[in-house]
């Protein structure tokens, strides 16, 4: 074997292939489980041709899609137009390489050195997470101001208002957590809920931050556009949203996004608020068994609370973010200031 | 290797560069946007000279022009979109006369 | 031809082109995504620089809040490509100072850089700990330039309100 090839760098890479193709293959699963508990919800049973219980629906749904053509309108910007969905996808899938989501493997004893379950280690994690994502709303500008259309360029425009006005509660969510660990790393914020109260209760920063992850989790919905907060995109069933001329793999590259941005802002609610990969009763080298759980148990609340609450007009939900969400932030973060200094 | 000076020839650069926008364009949203190539031109050196005398001031001047910038383009977008609410155009040779 | 040196020619290649571009082009729009290619190289600077904060920063703030401000005013405008574009060599007189005149900054500067000597970085593993910690950054932004902070608040504060009643329509 020559010497560069290094089983530490092997395993990295292989730790990135395998990150990548579950944010991918998790967007499949997302559409799978949307559809199913749709269906349940509305007392019907959902897809159940293709496949086991339908699993096999959304390899058949990107099938479909990939033999669409590709439109393109005689658009104000043929290189934006391109390359909007490209940026979505890819902020989307960055936030996610700084998350860690299980504890030092060395693949018993394959490697000499252990290897960090994350794609990379950084101590500015948190904020590493809070740029990438608002990277994330040129795509949806973009798509909207080079479609050429005016519904398109509104819907744009409002989506993209919306996100960067939730990012301000976000970011604030994320400082009071930031305050309580002492440190931007999530890996050392996960290390820092480790333990019991009374042998019993975990020492999660949801018990610490009730208010807190009621913020993030909102501002997460947010920022994803997702319900109750998706009336830029529902706008499409009356007039037309930001990816309306978009069709076949870009309109795919979207909904990729959209879905990826969802699992990121649970991956990091989880690793924030609810102990990320610590659990009992399993082993270390399975510990990301119980961070798998904990990202599903949220992902399955956005789900749910997609087809049981209405959707805000667009009006009351900036009035939401900036007169409610935003005052509740900054009295969480201050209440947490407190606590922090008076409790040493 | 890479020394203070090559950092500082480099913001020297980046900051002419801004210059040339300001006086070359005739468009008041490019105008601004020199401007701010211009305020980046001094952060990075700002940054390199704190690397070099291993304090962190010069991360903390940073964080407050890049606030001063924000707030700086704020207004500076403000006055644009009345000024273009008035004569419908973004050139300053617009606004060369002093009536209103 | 170590990281550092590859890291830094990249990245100054990639923001000087930039900028240049910024410049250059005719489309505003244009312009505003590649200043913002231009903050990502700069945020390169940064990390090579040991300062992950300012990098991060950079990118959070710059790119990501001041450039959505500048795409918004310019989609609302509808700035379209102005008759102007960069003049050529043959531009009227007053363009031709302007270009000269910043050849001549950049010269400047390069030839006064270019007659000292070398002055290279300290290596010392303990202050670059010290630089690149965050918490360090907090306390002095914190202690030492409590007013500068303090102030700064106010300047947001006053740029919001003056920027929101400059913007509205009638008297």
């Amino acid at each position: 074997m020559p010497a560069f090839i290094n089983p530490t760098v092997v395993a990295h890479l292989v730790l990135i292939f395998v990150v990548m193709n579950m944010l991918v293959l998790s967007s499949a699963f997302m559409v799978w489980m949307e559809r199913k508990v749709c269906a349940y919800i509305q007392d019907r049973v959902g897809p159940n041709r293709v496949g086991y219980e339908g699993a096999l629906q959304p390899f058949a749904d990107v099938l479909k899609l990939l033999f669409k053509e590709e439109l393109r309108p005689k658009a104000a910007d043929a290189f934006l137009f391109a390359i909007a969905p490209i940026l979505s996808t890819v902020a989307a899938l960055a936030a996610f390489s700084v998350v860690p989501f299980g504890t030092e493997t060395t693949l018993f004893g394959l490697l000499s050195e252990p290897l960090r379950l994350e794609v990379a280690d950084v101590n500015v994690a948190v904020l590493v997470i809070f740029a990438i994502t608002s990277m994330g709303v040129y795509g949806i500008v973009l798509a909207g101001w080079s479609s050429n259309s005016k519904y398109s360029l509104l819907g744009g425009l409002r989506s993209s208002a919306q996100m960067i006005s939730y990012e301000l509660s976000y970011g604030l969510a994320l400082a009071s957590v930031v305050m309580l660990a002492g440190s931007l790393s999530l890996r050392e914020i996960v290390m820092n809920q480790s333990g019991y109260w009374f042998h019993v209760i975990p020492k999660w920063y949801l018990f610490l931050q009730p208010l807190g992850f009621l913020i993030y989790l909102t501002a997460g919905v947010a920022e994803t556009n997702r319900a109750p907060f998706d009336f830029p995109e529902a706008e499409q069933e009356l007039v037309a949203g930001y990816h309306t001329e978009y069709s076949s793999m870009s309109f795919g590259l979207f909904f990729l996004a959209e879905y990826v941005n969802m699992v990121t802002v649970s991956a990091v609610a989880t690793s924030l608020y609810l102990g990320g990969w610590l659990g009992p009763l399993l082993p270390d080298w399975l510990a990301w068994v119980w961070f798998m759980v904990k990202v599903l148990a949220i992902l399955f609340f956005y789900v749910w609370m997609r087809w049981t609450l209405p959707r805000y007009r667009y009006d009351q939900l900036m009035e939401f973010g900036w007169k409610w969400l935003l005052p509740a932030a900054v009295l969480n973060l201050v209440a947490t200031a407190a606590l922090v200094i008076w409790l040493g | 290797m890479i020394s203070l000076n090559h950092y500082l020839v480099l913001s020297g650069v980046l900051f002419a560069i801004g210059t040339a926008g300001v006086f070359l364009r005739r468009n008041l949203i490019t105008i601004l946007l020199s401007i701010e190539i211009m305020l980046n031109a001094v952060n990075l050196t700002f940054v390199a000279v704190g690397r070099y005398l291993g304090t962190v001031d010069g991360q903390v001047i940073t964080f407050f022009v890049m606030t001063v910038a924000a707030a700086e383009a704020a207004v500076g977008l403000a006055l644009v979109i009345a000024l273009f609410r008035h004569r419908e155009t973004l050139s300053p040779d617009a606004f060369t006369l002093l009536k209103w | 031809m170590d990281l550092n040196s590859i890291g830094f020619f990249v990245f100054g290649a990639v923001a000087v082109l930039a900028s240049l571009g910024v410049i250059g082009q005719r489309n505003p729009m244009h312009s505003v995504m590649l200043l913002i290619v231009s903050f990502g190289a700069l945020a390169g600077l940064y990390i090579l620089l040991d300062a992950p904060f300012s990098a991060v920063t950079q990118i959070i703030i710059y790119a990501g809040a001041i450039m959505v401000l500048f795409l918004f005013v310019v989609m609302l405008l509808n700035a379209h490509t102005e008759a102007d574009s960069v003049p050529a060599i043959l531009g009227p007189r007053g363009m031709q100072i302007g270009a000269l005149l910043s050849i001549l900054l950049a010269g400047e500067i390069v030839w006064g850089l270019s007659r000292l000597g070398l002055t290279w970085f300290g290596n010392d593993p303990a202050t670059i700990a010290n630089i690149s910690s965050v918490s360090r950054i907090g306390l002095a932004i914190f202690t030492t330039h409590a007013f500068a902070f303090e102030v700064t608040s106010i300047l947001i504060l006053v740029s919001m309100v003056g920027a929101v009643v400059i913007a509205r329509r009638g008297h």
